[in-house]
């Protein structure tokens, strides 16, 4: 069998097995990216079965899969609701940064990974998956409720924190001196700033100059952009997926909305060779001794985030269930801790055990957030203790 | 009456006002043009009792139907005494046969012996509208007649 008929036997059987896991979430009504991460554990090194065929394909497929990730980021909230949440929540987006990248930063130091290894692991406990989140408040029919917009801005302030805080990790893991580091952090505020104020200002040209009628042609030219935009920034040293989610920004109104539409089966198809590769990479004999860092983890950092979605519903004068619904929602870590986790790793700066921890933690998070969110309202209840209260209420006009 | 307009980042907008009983009822209006009815939890008034999606049709086909509660109410009031006469209201579904036609082309009065009185659209109510007016989808048709004379207008105006 030459290596060409080895590795579409070896994709089709990775795609259709992801196919299968994406159902099973989707029927258990749960996100596919810690099914995906099982999937990966599970072949691969240490795992049943080693898939050695693809290697080439999965490394740029993943990459792209990160760029789509953070494109279709930057494409899902437009330049003024940018501003707009940055304007309004800033305190709690300031909390939220403080209390949730605490404890990533205390395990890190715990664990001897040395103040890169803190900077990693501060992102992968600070940002909330937006997906997971936006998802189950949808589901939940949760929507109208008064506590959702202080959750959304609040993850509108962690999309914008991404965008300074990728730069500073890609300068950090290739090694830049502190000075290096200020200059890219530097570069990377004015680079972001100059995009939020094109896309203010100029955005209908760059989504013109995108825009197409033709679906075909569309796609090549947002795809194309993308992967130009991502590449030139790697080049400057300042992240490829920065790149690109600053493009998705910069991307507005209905030209935003098409791609979105016309993207959204590539990135599921990129993003989940990501996460296969992610979990492929990590050696599932790595995860026990983290386990029990990664419990203590899962439950402070979920503590945190509780604290900070009541904090700033309790800003906005919403009762306790509603603060209580706030921050449980915003518990579910996702698609962006592996990102950075990835970035982490595939620099070399870090110890392996991380790709465990983030691991271990992601299935955590992406599994007890929904869950959390969902039962938070009767955990409250019965301590408030009052009774649970059936459809009664519902139906009583 | 005061409509409070909430900006829903990466999904869409909400609109919503506040009911004289204390209650929040509301549309949520998604960016690919979905939109849900929201109506507040009395027990709990940040959270929803319920959030119903709604299709485009069904949606206007709603906001006519509140709109046009009073005009419905007055008809029925006015044709208690003429015993027969009954009011119906016809929608005017997507490919309907007089979708952008004007009403003069049902012919309606000589075919079925009933009157249109009323049109509703979104939230105006064009009364006795003349026959060069155009109909929409959308557009609630108020018929008054006999019960077979409106019957053979549903299915004039539903006609594909």
């Amino acid at each position: 069998m030459d290596s060409t008929t080895l590795s579409l036997i070896q994709l089709g059987i990775v795609f259709f097995g992801l196919g299968f896991l994406g159902r099973l979430a989707g029927r258990i009504g749960m996100s596919p990216v810690p099914l995906y991460l099982l999937g990966g554990l599970a072949f691969g090194e240490g795992g049943f079965v080693n898939l050695a065929g693809i290697d080439g394909f999965a490394h740029i497929a993943s990459e792209i899969g990160v760029i789509l990730l953070l494109l279709m980021l930057g494409l899902e909230y437009t330049a003024k609701e940018l501003v707009t949440g940055l304007r309004q929540s800033w305190m709690a987006g300031l909390l939220d940064i403080v209390l949730n990248m605490l404890p990533g930063v205390v395990v890190a130091l715990i664990l001897g990974w040395g103040p890169v290894g803190a900077l990693v692991m501060a992102g992968i406990t600070y940002i909330s998956s937006s997906g997971i989140i936006a998802k189950v408040l949808g589901d939940l029919g949760r929507l109208g409720n008064r506590e959702t917009p202080v959750i959304l801005s609040i993850l509108v302030i962690e999309d914008l924190a991404m965008a300074a805080y990728l730069p500073i990790l890609t300068a950090v893991l290739a090694g830049v001196s502190l000075a290096g580091g200020l200059t890219a952090v530097g570069i990377s505020l004015a680079v972001i700033t100059a995009v939020l104020v094109v896309a203010l200002r100029f955005g209908h040209i760059v989504s013109k100059a995108l825009d197409s009628p033709d679906r075909e042609s569309f796609l090549l030219k947002v795809l194309g952009a993308a992967l130009l935009v991502a590449g030139m920034a790697s080049a400057l040293q300042v992240s490829a997926a920065v790149g690109a989610f600053l493009l998705g920004i910069a991307i507005s109104g209905g030209t935003a909305e098409s791609a979105t539409r016309v993207l959204e089966p590539l990135r599921d198809l990129f993003a989940a060779m990501f996460f296969v590769l992610f979990g492929l990479n990590t050696d599932p004999r790595t995860i026990p001794p983290v386990l029990g860092f990664a419990l203590v983890l899962a439950i402070v950092s979920a503590g945190t985030k509780v604290l900070t979605g009541w904090w700033a519903a309790k800003q906005q004068g919403i009762a306790v269930l509603g603060r209580a619904r706030a921050g449980a929602a915003l518990i579910a870590r996702g698609e962006f801790s592996i990102v950075i986790a990835g970035l982490a790793v595939a620099s070399g700066a870090v110890p392996a055990e991380l790709a465990a921890l983030a691991t271990t933690y992601v299935l955590i998070m992406a599994v007890f957030g929904p869950i959390a969110t969902r039962y938070v309202e009767p955990v409250v209840r019965f301590f408030q203790g009052k009774k649970p209260q059936g459809k009664e209420p519902e139906l009583s006009f | 009456m005061n409509i409070e307009e909430t900006p829903l980042p990466g999904i869409g907008v909400r609109r919503e006002l506040r009911l004289a009983s204390g209650r929040r009822v509301g549309v949520v209006t998604h960016r690919d043009g979905l939109t849900e009815l929201i109506l507040s939890r009395v027990d709990d008034p940040d959270a929803c009792a319920a959030s119903i999606p709604l299709s485009a049709e069904e949606a206007s086909a709603l906001g006519t139907l509140l709109g046009s509660a009073q005009l419905i109410a007055q008809l029925s009031a006015e044709q208690e005494n003429v015993s027969g006469v009954t009011t119906h209201q016809i929608l005017i579904r997507k490919g309907s046969l007089y979708a952008g036609r004007p009403l003069g082309d049902t012919q309606m009065r000589t075919r079925t012996g009933t009157s249109i009185v009323a049109l509703l659209r979104d939230d105006d109510v064009i009364g006795s509208p003349r026959p060069d007016e155009v109909l929409h989808v959308g557009d609630l048709v108020v018929i008054v007649g006999t019960d077979e004379g409106l019957a053979e207008a549903a299915a004039i105006l539903q006609s594909r």
